[in-house]
């Protein structure tokens, strides 16, 4: 039994050893020249850590004084989540149909799929500077925002889940001499309502978790008010801001959770 | 003759009984309520509101067309933006190993250490990117630092979460099988659970390293690093021209990214 | 020589044990089947030898080491002799079939050898040696999950071989394979066991195969061995005390579980 081998190795990731040598080599170039030129100031850094001990030290224990300037800033980041998903989802649905194969012609469909690329690209803050720059500071702002970014979520999954409707029920409709509007009626929203619900109510609280942030650039809700805290120095009340931020994400995430369990 | 609704003596028919049509309806009202509170009481200015149109269409007119002659060093930042994302992720996937591993019900070595971990996950995962930005501009003052520890600060949550499901998903035959060879806890690990949670681990990276992309592009705004700082600076100086170039820039990125990401998950997985 | 001794196995605080005050010894290397509905604690049995289970009283003596009191690293040196297969396989699906072979000698190796796979010499020529004995030499880096049903289980007898064990515990082996495939493994365990001169212990649902495979045959019935003898023994009369009657009626009889 001696003509067994006695070494073995295990197969490699990458079975062409060209192409792995290339990956290795390539990686760790990468990643020296990244670490070389990047431009960090390290003395600006070793600053940071006395900076810190500062800026904690500030922040405990966090201050709930100002409680009326936290509610209020809640209130408004909940109008415009709400606002913002009801425009959002209401734009959505005719924007989905648009980009969905199988129910639009095609330049449509490409108009619809723009649309959607475009909305999900660009990140909602970077949204939110041009919204404000073009209808001034507050919370309009945010609504317009919040609608561009539920948008690109939204009537991106509903035009998922449009292209994979049964389209059996619709041929049957149609065979039976239903017009149009009736067909959708019947045949494509009960196939798509249950996701569209789903859809709605986690964009919801996708929402309300973005409007915290949108904020910080002038788009009002409570983004504002914690931007205005960390400029003013006030690190006490920043802290007791982001707490409640944390706490209200949480509670909204399970509420979120448990509607679209129950209604799944 | 009889018709069959006569037959079967009904001619009303109702998709919902009574009760049903009470939910429906209060669901609706409470829904209705809402939008009309939120309406009513927002602080807008209406007068705004009906002239956005008008001012939108004058701000795209002014984008007009972008200005390039700055792309050299529209570009140079846009790979500077790269990097961050890259590097942060990179960081965050290696530091969410051992937050995964004592997050998950099955592996944390006591209770105390799942509550540390779920304590770590909630934390990084609620904060967003650009909270943790401002915190982080404030103690390492503005650059690029700031960017990527504030990326990896809301990374480790969310691979860290993600993968610690995956752990808790396991075969759990394997690990009974290793365990009865007399193998070692780490070694049970190293060949019963790692190599089951590995198709998660990568499709979970590129995951957010598109996700991280996105919110490179960002962190200018408030200071730390990355191509927003062009964009901050050409719209508070009203060169929108400039803005459109770095704009249609940003897009390009990410879509680039999502082509990248999308090879990468074929690829590997 | 596997001896245990007043073995008793209970879940949870109250209720009826899963094992009562069992006695079983295994002497030499014979092949052993233990027959018995589902439910009656065969798999229990099996593993409260390597301590996947814990005992809740009792004693089971391998080679002169008591097994239920050891613990960290004495409990695994003493699994590191018993070798195990499962019915499920429980192979590593996404390593290759060399790596999960090799599992098999983790007890023996250093971990950093293991994570490296930097195996030892003889344990490769070991493991070809077993590969080539089954007949899956030729899958060596072929990963677990592109093989069938009866290719993973030979995989997971040369796992539990490549311990170089005292003893092979089976836990249904062949339950998930098809009639054909069934009997070739059951051959195997047979023919491994005289070759390497291996005690082994089969759970087993299939009568016919454990008469025509094994030496001896047990019996069990809700926790108690109630036939123990050589397979031609086994009479209608035996199989439908082992088989018949139900766990109520059993319990009604049972002056433990009057209690």
């Amino acid at each position: 039994m001696s003509d067994h081998p006695d070494t073995w190795s295990r197969p490699p990731f990458i079975a062409n050893p060209w192409l792995r040598w290339a990956v290795y080599i390539g990686t760790t170039a990468y990643v020296i020249w990244v670490v070389a030129t990047i431009p960090i100031d390290w003395v600006r850094v070793s600053d940071g850590i006395g900076r810190a001990g500062r800026i904690f030290g500030g922040a405990f224990p966090p201050s709930f004084e100002r409680s009326s300037l936290l509610i209020d800033g809640f209130l408004e980041s909940i109008k415009i989540a709400v606002l913002a998903t009801a425009g959002g989802v209401a734009l959505s649905i005719p924007i989905a149909f648009m980009a969905a194969r199988n129910v639009a012609p095609r330049p449509i469909f490409y108009l619809g799929r723009a649309i959607i690329i475009v909305a999900r690209s660009f990140h909602p803050v970077i949204v939110a500077i041009i919204f404000v720059k073009a209808v001034g500071f507050g919370p309009f702002a945010g609504v317009l925002t919040l609608i561009v970014y539920s948008v690109g979520f939204v009537a991106k999954m509903l035009a998922e889940r449009i292209e994979e409707i049964d389209f059996g029920q619709v041929e049957a409709l149609r065979a039976a001499g239903a017009p149009y509007f009736s067909t959708l009626f019947y045949a494509i929203f009960p196939q798509i309502m249950p996701r569209q619900i789903g859809l709605t109510i986690y964009q919801l609280d996708s929402n309300l978790r973005a409007s915290a942030v949108v904020g910080i650039v002038g788009a009002g809700g409570i983004g504002a008010t914690l931007a205005n805290a960390f400029g003013r120095y006030d690190y006490d009340f920043a802290l007791a801001i982001t707490i409640v931020i944390v706490a209200v994400i949480l509670v909204s995430e399970g509420v979120s959770g448990y509607i679209r369990k129950r209604v799944a | 003759m009889t018709s069959i609704s006569e037959q079967f003596g009904r001619e009303d028919w109702s998709r919902h009984t009574p009760k049903q049509k009470a939910r429906r309806f209060l669901i609706f009202a409470v829904c209705a309520a809402l939008i009309a509170w939120a309406l009513g009481s927002i602080e807008v200015v209406w007068a705004w509101v009906w002239d956005s149109p008008a001012q939108m269409g004058d701000l795209f007119a002014r984008m007009y067309p972008p200005d390039v002659t700055n792309l050299g060093a529209i570009l140079r930042i846009l790979l500077e933006t790269v990097n961050i994302a890259t590097i942060a992720t990179a960081i965050a996937v290696i530091l969410s190993l051992p937050v995964a591993y004592i997050a998950a019900q099955n592996t944390t070595p006591n209770r105390a250490t799942l509550w540390l971990g779920r304590l770590i996950l909630v934390t990084s995962r609620s904060v967003n990117t650009i909270i943790w930005a401002l915190l982080f501009v404030a103690i390492f003052g503005p650059g690029v630092l700031a960017g990527i520890v504030a990326i990896m600060f809301r990374s480790i949550g969310f691979i860290g979460k993600l993968l610690g499901e995956a752990i808790e998903e396991i075969d759990k035959r394997p690990v009974e099988a290793l365990e009865a060879t007399g193998a070692s806890r780490f070694q049970v690990i190293a060949y019963a659970i790692v190599p089951q949670v590995m198709p998660t681990f990568w499709a979970v990276s590129i995951l957010r390293w598109d996700i991280n992309l996105r919110e490179s592009t960002v962190l200018g705004l408030v200071g730390a690093g990355g191509i927003g700082i062009i964009l901050q600076g050409a719209i508070d100086t009203f060169n929108w021209p400039e803005a459109a170039t770095v704009l249609i820039a940003i897009l390009a990125l990410v879509i680039l990214g999502e082509i990248v990401s999308a090879f990468l998950r074929r690829r590997i997985l | 020589m596997l001896k245990i001794t007043d073995l008793v196995k209970r879940y949870g605080s109250g209720g009826d044990p899963v094992l009562k005050n069992l006695d079983l010894t295994i002497e030499g290397e014979s092949v052993v089947s233990i027959i018995g509905s589902s439910g009656a604690g065969k798999s229990t049995l099996l593993r409260c030898i390597n301590r996947l289970v814990e005992p809740t009283s009792g004693s089971i003596v391998l080679n002169g080491t008591e097994l239920t009191k050891l613990s960290g690293s004495n409990l695994r040196a003493a699994r590191r002799k018993i070798g195990m297969v499962f019915q499920g396989f429980n192979l590593v699906e996404r390593l290759t079939v060399m790596e999960n072979v090799q599992s098999g000698r983790l007890g023996y190796i250093s971990t950093w050898a293991a994570i490296t796979r930097r195996y030892p010499k003889q344990d490769i020529r070991r493991a070809y040696e077993l590969m080539e004995r089954v007949g899956i030499a030729h899958y060596a880096n072929t990963r677990a999950d592109q093989l069938s049903g009866g290719e993973r289980q030979r995989v997971g007898v040369v796992r539990a071989l490549m311990q170089d064990p005292d003893i092979l515990l089976a836990d249904e082996p062949t339950a998930s394979l098809d009639p054909k495939t069934s009997e070739q493994i059951m051959g195997l365990l047979r023919d491994l066991a005289g070759e390497l001169k291996l005690p082994v212990l089969i759970n087993i649902h299939n009568v016919t195969e454990a008469k025509e495979y094994t030496d001896r045959i047990v019996g069990m019935r809700y926790g108690r061995i109630i036939f123990d003898d050589l397979p031609e023994k086994l009479d209608q009369d035996a199989m439908d005390r082992i088989y018949s009657g139900s766990p109520h009626a059993d319990r009604g009889e049972d002056p433990v579980a009057a209690q």
